[in-house]
């Protein structure tokens, strides 16, 4: 516990030291944002898709099926957004990061590195923070909006509303939230904090398990393992709290 | 790729193989002034002046003990060899004259300093002066052969691009590679000797004072062991580094100390040249030196 706070607090406070490993900051947000594109396009455009198609029934027994583009939107952007995002980069990035850590943990690369007279926290762990805390939410906002996207296919193909009154019905929704400074949506803060929050989260807790990997080969799958699961549950139970937390300081 | 590299090892055994029997004969009789005079022409005697690295009664214990009242020292141009049966903390010493861990008890002072007081920050520039080879050379598998010996003159030196890549090249032939062939390979690519010898020269580029080597001869075919123990007697007399090697390998031990520290039970059982120690009639020793 009191590791991984040191942990992230060192990683964040190397932010503004010298030297900067730019390099490595970039090919990082390669790693984790642009290659996490394709899962977070794919499971967007079906939770949109489904959640269309499970609104459309439900909202048929009140007759209120122009509605379901403000249910889209608003379980898309507030919840399923940046909690689907953050699950889907949890399982493929922090695994691959805690690997790949605990691999030059137990080859002795971290050994080497802190003898070469670099910090390991800082070439390794600084950048990956860095690269997921800037990646989750643009991962989160392309996902929201895959996700309205295939809610707009469902609605127009089965449901039968037009194009243009779902993607008013979503504006709606996006206005009934009210507004922060006047012009953000309050809607677009709650999700776009969340997905911030939890990619400190994932890329912490893989650099933690990974920097910490003892007992080889085995050692490395263990600590991938409970990177993500920890992460995960993480982002479940903090989204609660965080959702609690926002929307008491959102709305007045 | 492996038949080349069999070629290359081959023709540095032979052809110092004779000058490398002839000396470990020598280091082995029990004529310590036989020896000595015997050594090739142009190296020193062991240097005197103040201690390069000391062990200064070192204890430190993990859940049990590990290392107890440990002391030893080296002097410039020296080659201590740290032997030991497995699991005895000999790779735990090299850590500590990294500072990679800090003593319970005890002081480890490089070039007189005592280095178990500094800071995180401090530690990273003393290290800077050392190179070490880990034992299954810990290159760096993202990078090539070339970032890998690049990476410390990138880190601490202010050398461009074409300055670097000379010292790369000069690095990799040092150690006996070709630099046009293994530059742009990926460690991966590599055999086991070779990757020894990269990790040797990265060890080596920012020409450090001190070099540490963690069983650089393990797992190794008996030709190669013989170009690895050359290649850190050739650096220590052309470049005249202080070193400390942890091995369990008598063999090349006796070709390359100039003391070796025997490690037995948490404590140092003998330190002294190798001919005292090839001359010595403690039981444990005796035992230790086995077949020879």
């Amino acid at each position: 516990m009191q590791g991984y706070f040191a942990l992230a607090g060192r990683a964040l406070g190397f932010i503004f030291v010298r030297p900067f490993y730019a390099q490595d900051f970039v090919q990082q947000m390669d790693e984790i944002g642009v290659k996490s594109l394709g899962i977070v396009l794919l499971t967007g455009f079906f939770t949109g898709m489904v959640l269309a198609l499970q609104a459309s029934v439900q909202l048929q027994t009140f007759g209120a099926t122009m509605y379901i583009g403000r249910l889209v939107t608003g379980s898309m952007i507030r919840e399923l957004g940046p909690v689907l995002a953050g699950l889907m980069v949890a399982g493929r990035v922090g695994s691959g990061i805690a690997a790949q850590l605990g691999s030059m943990r137990v080859t002795e690369q971290i050994d080497a590195l802190n003898t070469l007279g670099t910090d390991p926290i800082k070439k390794l762990v600084t950048p990956r923070v860095l690269a997921a805390l800037v990646m989750l939410p643009i991962l989160t906002i392309i996902n929201d909006f895959v996700g309205i996207v295939g809610g707009n296919l469902i609605s127009t193909l089965l449901v039968g509303i037009p194009s243009g009154l779902y993607w008013r019905t979503v504006w709606e929704q996006i206005a009934s939230g009210g507004f922060l400074f006047r012009y953000i949506p309050n809607d677009f803060v709650q999700g776009l904090v969340k997905p911030f929050v939890f990619g400190g989260i994932i890329s912490i807790s893989a650099c933690y398990y990974g920097l910490n990997t003892t007992g080889g080969t085995e050692g490395v799958g263990q600590s991938t393992t409970r990177t993500v699961v920890l992460s995960s549950i993480l982002i479940l139970v903090v989204d609660y709290f965080l959702t609690q937390i926002l929307l008491s300081v959102l709305t007045p | 790729m492996s038949d080349e590299r069999r070629r290359d090892g081959r023709r540095i055994s032979e052809r110092s193989e004779d000058a490398a029997r002839a000396a470990m004969r020598d280091e082995l009789s029990e004529d310590a002034e036989g020896a000595l005079a015997d050594r090739e022409p142009g190296e020193q005697p062991p240097a005197g002046g103040p201690p390069v690295i000391e062990l200064d009664h070192i204890s430190l214990a993990f859940d049990q003990p590990i290392l107890e009242d440990v002391s030893f020292d080296a002097r410039k141009g020296e080659t201590i060899c740290v032997v030991g049966e497995s699991g005895t903390g000999k790779s735990t010493i090299l850590k500590l004259i990294l500072r990679l861990l800090v003593p319970e008890k005890g002081q480890v002072r490089v070039f007189g300093k005592d280095i178990t007081s500094l800071t995180f920050t401090e530690a990273l520039e003393v290290r800077q002066k050392m190179g070490m080879v880990f034992q299954g050379a810990a290159l760096f598998d993202s990078m090539s052969v070339f970032e890998n010996v690049a990476y410390p003159l990138r880190e601490h030196t202010e050398l461009d691009e074409d300055e670097i890549e000379q010292r790369v090249r000069e690095k990799l032939e040092f150690v006996d590679l070709d630099p046009d062939k293994v530059m742009e390979q990926l460690p991966s690519e590599l055999s086991g000797g070779m990757r020894k010898r990269v990790g040797i020269a990265r060890g080596m580029a920012d020409n450090p004072e001190i070099m540490l080597y963690d069983e650089p001869t393990s797992g190794l075919d008996p030709l190669t062991t013989g170009t690895i123990t050359l290649l850190i007697l050739k650096l220590q007399r052309e470049l005249g580094v202080t070193s400390v090697v942890v091995s369990h390998d008598i063999r090349s031990v006796f070709r390359m100390a100039t003391k070796v520290a025997v490690l037995h039970n948490r404590h140092i059982e003998f330190f002294g040249t190798p001919e005292e120690m090839a001359a010595s009639d403690d039981s444990y020793l005796r035992d230790f030196l086995g077949g020879y």
